[in-house]
């Protein structure tokens, strides 16, 4: 392993971060170390590309983000997630209310087997919104938000299984946005659609980053160049380079970015 | 030269797949083909068993099926079956109403609350209790719940209510175990979108688990209830066995296949008495075909 992993500077832009940023995050399924020590910061209104092979922990990353590890039985979180200033790592944090803040999307379309309205209207529901108009409200302007509106306004009471699997994923990004995130964590979330909906996907996190911190994993070198602010690359659990996206695809620092890059592994 | 032996080679182990093929696939239906033909001769049989009630004794269909008089024997005999009929529903209702919520709360607990210790405890506990012979589990009952009945309720303590929990505890082990199933094919992703929204385990469970699985839930109970209506020993020891419509849980009652079971060694091959029993077996089939027929339809409806 080289031992220059992420350039000085960059460090200390992630330090400069305040609001949203890891510190030292390591993450355990009982005593194998998934993520190793990892500090990235997630600034406002941009999009953090996480990239690397199969199993080098960027899923695992993303999921501690909003505590989504703790589901899992026998893994242990080390280290500091800040957002505003609060470790919502540390315990004692409401996990609840923590993620109202921070939506997630997955790689396969998982709407619930309600209908699409319902779908939406399911997380205002438990943060206390009442009465129709309001989630009506809340309905619309988040199926408007997430692209989606024009194509489902006439069939909200239809099965949100009816549609098709590039609708279902945009259908879960209003899912996710319809709790008002400040922030979206998506994992993988156009890989199993065709090249159209991908598109649609894509054009819709560049809107939606106007608004919000988008931290995306992928697989796809030229989708995360196309729409990622910054890259980090994952490997074996730690971070091997980070920053501008732009300058990790032309002028990697490291050389074994630059062979993932290239394709030569991974 | 060469080429043609090898051509050759070819040609006959071809030949041997297609022997080999051949083979199978006879064999093959052949199985198939006696596994039809013992259905269809059992369902013929019992068909025309239990119709004959009706054709060569002339008892009136709405007699049998609403008559509440049964005796068989005798110069006036009358063959009123709607206490059975009643008292095998009554039981199966009741049984899957006690054991339904049990069974989808060990479930719940099982895959969501405790996976880990949970399911490797109540697991062995659910497929021990499937196997306990049917025997058993009336003995259990007849010395444990109808003392206790008796003790805490009025009457002798066999009876409905006896048969209903004796039977409620036998279907709890197919209801678990097709909800457990069930669980634990839901997409993990499901409930984590509904943890990332914000929404609280019971939330989750109530809101997003029950409803996606409620299709498959439900086949569990139908399939309980299938059970439950076709059980004869344990409910047979413990039910009283009266050919009365029951007035209270406390009193005696039979079932269809208590009946059944309780009569075929008393009467003679075709006479009416006999007739009349078949007839009751055909009703049990064609309720079996009815459980069956609804598991499909919801089998249908999760494949949504």
């Amino acid at each position: 392993m080289e031992a220059t992993l992420t350039a000085p500077h960059v460090l200390q832009e992630a330090m400069v971060e305040k609001n949203f940023r890891t510190e030292n995050l390591s993450i355990f399924y009982g005593t194998y170390e998934a993520v190793k020590g990892i500090s990235l910061p997630f600034p406002e209104k941009t999009v953090t590309a996480l990239i690397g092979p199969s199993g080098c922990g960027k899923s695992t990353f993303l999921r501690s983000l909003n505590r989504m590890n703790d589901e899992i039985s026998g893994s242990t979180t080390k280290g500091s997630i800040w957002i505003d200033g609060v470790d919502i790592n540390a315990s004692g944090t409401d996990v609840i209310k923590l993620r109202q803040k921070i939506g997630m999307v997955w790689q396969k379309p998982n709407p619930f087997y309600k209908s699409i309205y319902d779908n939406i209207a399911f997380g205002p529901r438990y943060h206390g919104v009442k009465g129709k108009k309001a989630l009506d409200e809340i309905v619309e302007s988040s199926l408007r938000r997430a692209a989606l509106w024009d194509e489902v306004k006439d069939r909200l009471k239809d099965s949100a299984l009816a549609l098709s699997g590039g609708q279902q994923q945009r259908l879960c990004i209003a899912r996710a946005l319809s709790v008002n995130p400040q922030i979206l964590l998506l994992d993988e979330p156009a890989s199993a659609l065709d090249p159209v909906s991908t598109g649609k996907i894509e054009e819709l996190i560049k809107e939606l980053k106007e608004e919000l911190r988008i931290v995306i994993v992928t697989h796809n070198m030229q989708q995360a160049a196309r729409i990622s602010d910054y890259t980090a690359y994952f490997y074996l659990g730690q971070l091997i380079e980070y920053g501008l996206t732009e300058k990790v695809f032309t002028n990697p620092e490291n050389s074994m970015t630059q062979e993932y890059i290239m394709g030569r592994f991974g | 030269m060469l080429n043609n032996k090898i051509a050759q080679n070819h040609k006959s182990r071809i030949e041997k797949h297609h022997i080999e093929d051949f083979i199978g696939r006879s064999y093959m239906s052949f199985c198939v083909l006696l596994l039809i033909v013992a259905i269809i001769s059992m369902v013929y049989f019992v068909m025309s068993k239990g119709i004959s009630t009706f054709v060569v004794d002339k008892v009136s269909v709405s007699d049998f099926f609403f008559g509440t008089k049964w005796s068989p024997e005798g110069s006036n005999p009358s063959f009123g079956a709607l206490p059975f009929i009643a008292g095998s529903f009554v039981t199966t209702l009741l049984a899957a109403l006690i054991a339904s919520p049990l069974s989808i709360c060990a479930a719940l607990f099982m895959t969501e609350i405790v996976p880990g210790w949970g399911k490797k405890l109540l697991q062995p506990v659910i497929e021990l209790l499937s196997g306990i012979p049917s025997v058993v589990y009336g003995f259990v009952g007849l010395s444990v719940i109808v003392p206790f009945l008796r003790n805490v309720f009025p009457g002798q303590g066999i009876g409905v209510a006896a048969g209903s929990i004796v039977l409620s505890v036998m279907i709890l082990p197919t209801i678990t175990s097709v909800t457990v199933d069930a669980l634990s094919a839901l997409p993990q992703n499901l409930k984590e979108s509904s943890f990332a929204l914000g929404a609280t385990r019971w939330q989750t469970i109530a809101r997003v688990i029950i409803p996606t699985t409620l299709p498959a839930i439900l086949t569990g109970v139908v399939l309980g209830m299938a059970r439950a209506f076709g059980e004869a020993l344990a409910v047979q020891m413990v039910i009283g066995n009266a050919p009365f419509i029951p007035k209270s849980l406390f009193e005696s009652a039979s079932t269809l296949t208590s009946v059944i079971t309780l009569g075929m060694g008393n009467t003679t091959m075709g006479s009416p008495q006999n007739n009349s029993l078949w007839s009751m077996a055909l009703v049990l089939m064609l309720m079996t075909f009815l459980f069956v027929f609804i598991v499909r339809l919801l089998e249908k409806r999760r494949a949504i």
